[in-house]
């Protein structure tokens, strides 16, 4: 095993230059590159200070040698700094993450509590009623724009409907909680879940969809198998079948498909952040967009390259010790 | 291959499907009546039928747009933000353009967008794929590397990326025009394809019928288009249905967010981003590209699930 997971490593590599060559090139591409704030802000400098300014940052060294200085950085964590904050790049993300692993953990826990459950019923009662409105929830769920589904929850929730009690909307429309209140206790606890379920609804929809149908069709392919049949015949109960025999089996590319999807985690959902004014990354990548600061939307680019490479690797690694069927090559 | 051939032939209640799939000596009315399986097959997924219907219905909108509406970017000072009647069915937007108009112009956008970055993932998958997959070796190992190296970006970060560049540098002249977003977005969505064609081919380039046409002397480029693509063609058109749906919402998410195709012209995307503002007071702004969508979308979802069950039978769930 260890061997396996050190080739695979070593093999992430060639993967990573290829990805740190392209961003360094779309930086290289961008309107005036790194003195461009000099210029933008109208410091008044001349052609010969603006010279001067290029010459200390390296900008006249051929292009390898300033890539190769900007990879060293890059590998020891520096990304340099964000052009419209003047903060260290690291700063900026640092700040977002906390916010984003939270709404998406929530959101991946309130997933699964619902996925898991539908995608084993359905596979169990196939081609029944449940199954048959199952199938038409899902197909909704992944045909439906998240951001569509993000503008219709907010128009019925804030915008329509009123809470009873106070009169005013019944959920708010977006933030991480409410500003300029300070709560404690139960009424914080309160505050941050309201403001939850919005978001929430809006990411758990889709995902519910792909989870729970990608369950179904693997617990199909496990339930009709030989040991199933075995699990029965010995007088098992369909409970501890379904559940323990072939749940189970369904699990290992459910768990593949998780690890996969971890990269979400940290680059949030963009829409679901843009719409509900949450100050996740998705959003902070949204506002350097905006503001044209390209040295953030590179950074961010590149950690989640890295984070794509990595969890490709960990669903393989995952994949081969929970199916010991599985050779290591 | 010969998998899929057990599966039709096991697969109850086809059994014209047996007669038209099994390698045989090819009779003469061999294509005909594998066309009628397949429709018939197709037809049988009700939603599919149903999805087919919307999606022309809808394709049909966008190609008469112009001669059914009035002119999506006429100004009026009079009629801003109006109620839907009449004369505005879906009302108007804050300078009194006609909604309805710009939701079916808005379409004959995003449906472009959706076929052009298609025909550029399946132009560039099925090469990369069938040389991969035909050649083996060392052209495999390098052309899945690339395949793995696209497969690595964030799809829509890099987007936002070049709708950033776009916006901003001499490309800036492009900005109302699609044509750029489409073929961006072809060039950031073929992977998929590349990986299931890779697979076919690997799969076909080792029957008989491919070693016999190689005996008599036929060349690779003539294997590959003759003979071996007919038989990737069930996976790749069920890909690239389901492609063009993924791309229509990929194009509306970037426009959306503004990185996309820019106002004055008019995709279902940037109208949602101009009705945002209006959401309370004019609600059908939104919801009509919305649900536009939101409709083609799962047409086209619906439609792909009916060609798989008619084209592609094996990986039927």
């Amino acid at each position: 095993m260890g061997g396996y997971i050190l080739r695979r490593a070593l093999g992430a590599i060639p993967l990573l230059l290829f990805v740190s060559i392209v961003v360094y090139g779309l930086l290289e591409l961008s309107p005036g590159g790194p003195t461009s704030m000099y210029m933008r802000r109208g410091t008044g400098m001349s052609a010969a200070d603006l010279a001067q300014v290029e010459a200390s940052l390296g900008l006249n060294d051929p292009l390898y040698i300033q890539y190769s200085r900007w990879l060293g950085k890059v590998v020891q964590g520096d990304f340099g700094m964000a052009t419209t904050s003047s903060r260290p790049v690291s700063d900026e993300i640092l700040d977002r993450l906390p916010n984003t692993l939270y709404l998406m953990g929530v959101a991946w826990v309130v997933t699964m509590l619902i996925a898991i459950p539908i995608g084993i019923l359905s596979a169990v009662k196939q081609y029944s009623k449940f199954d048959h409105l199952v199938t038409a929830m899902t197909f909704v769920g992944q045909s439906i724009p998240s951001f569509f589904l993000g503008l219709i929850l907010l128009l019925v929730f804030y915008m329509r409907l009123d809470n009873p009690f106070t009169g005013g909307p019944l959920l708010p429309s977006g933030g991480v909680k409410t500003i300029g209140q300070t709560l404690t206790g139960w009424d914080m606890i309160k505050d941050r879940v309201l403001h939850l379920i919005l978001p929430v609804t809006m990411l758990a929809a889709t995902w519910i969809a792909w989870y729970s149908r990608f369950l179904r069709a693997s617990m199909l392919e496990t339930i009709h198998l030989d040991y199933i049949r075995t699990g029965r015949a010995k007088g098992l109960t369909e409970r501890i079948v379904i559940l323990r025999h072939a749940f189970r089996n369904a699990a290992i590319p459910l768990v593949t498909l998780m690890a996969l999807d971890l990269p979400l985690l940290f680059t949030g959902a963009l829409f679901a952040e843009v719409i509900f004014s949450w100050p996740g990354m998705g959003r902070l990548f949204f506002q350097a967009a905006e503001r044209r600061d390209y040295g953030l939307l590179m950074a961010i680019i590149m950690i989640t390259s890295f984070l794509i490479i990595l969890a490709n690797l960990l669903a393989d690694i995952a994949y081969r010790l929970l199916d010991p069927r599985i050779k290591l090559r | 291959m010969r998998d899929a051939t057990e599966a039709a032939a096991l697969e109850p209640g086809s059994g014209l499907g047996d007669d038209a799939r099994n390698p045989g000596p090819a009779k003469q009315s061999d294509t005909h009546s594998m066309a009628r399986v397949y429709t018939r097959r197709f037809f049988r997924h009700r939603l599919a039928a149903a999805g087919l219907v919307v999606l022309v219905l809808v394709t049909l909108s966008a190609i008469l747009a112009p001669y059914m509406t009035q002119d999506p970017n006429a100004l009026s000072a009079s009629e801003r933000k109006a109620a839907p009647s009449l004369a505005h069915w879906f009302g108007t937007d804050e300078a009194g353009r006609d909604i309805l108009a710009r939701t079916l112009h808005g379409g004959r956008i995003s449906i472009a967008v959706g076929l052009i970055a298609t025909g550029i993932s399946l132009l560039i998958g099925t090469l990369v794929g069938a040389v991969a997959g035909y050649f083996g070796g060392l052209v495999d190992a390098a052309l899945m590397r690339l395949t793995d190296a696209f497969l690595c970006f964030p799809q829509l970060f890099v987007l936002i990326v070049f709708g950033t560049l776009i916006r901003t540098t001499e490309l800036r002249v492009l900005q109302g025009n699609m044509i750029p977003i489409a073929i961006i977005i072809g060039l950031l969505s073929w992977m998929g394809l590349a990986r299931i064609v890779r697979a076919t081919f690997l799969a076909l380039r080792e029957q008989d019928y491919v070693e016999a046409a190689r005996s008599v002397g036929a060349g690779n480029g003539r294997i590959m288009l003759r003979h071996v693509l007919p038989g990737a063609v069930g996976p790749i058109v069920v890909q690239a249905t389901l492609l063009i749906a993924v791309t229509i919402i990929t194009e509306s998410g970037l426009s959306y967010l503004g990185f996309g195709v820019q106002p004055p012209t008019s995709s279902w995307g940037n109208l949602l981003e101009g009705a945002k503002p209006f959401l309370q007071t004019l609600p059908v702004y939104a919801i009509a590209p919305g649900m536009m969508i939101f409709l083609t979308v799962m047409s086209i979802n619906f439609v792909g699930d009916g060609l798989r069950d008619a084209l592609d039978p094996h990986s039927r769930h």
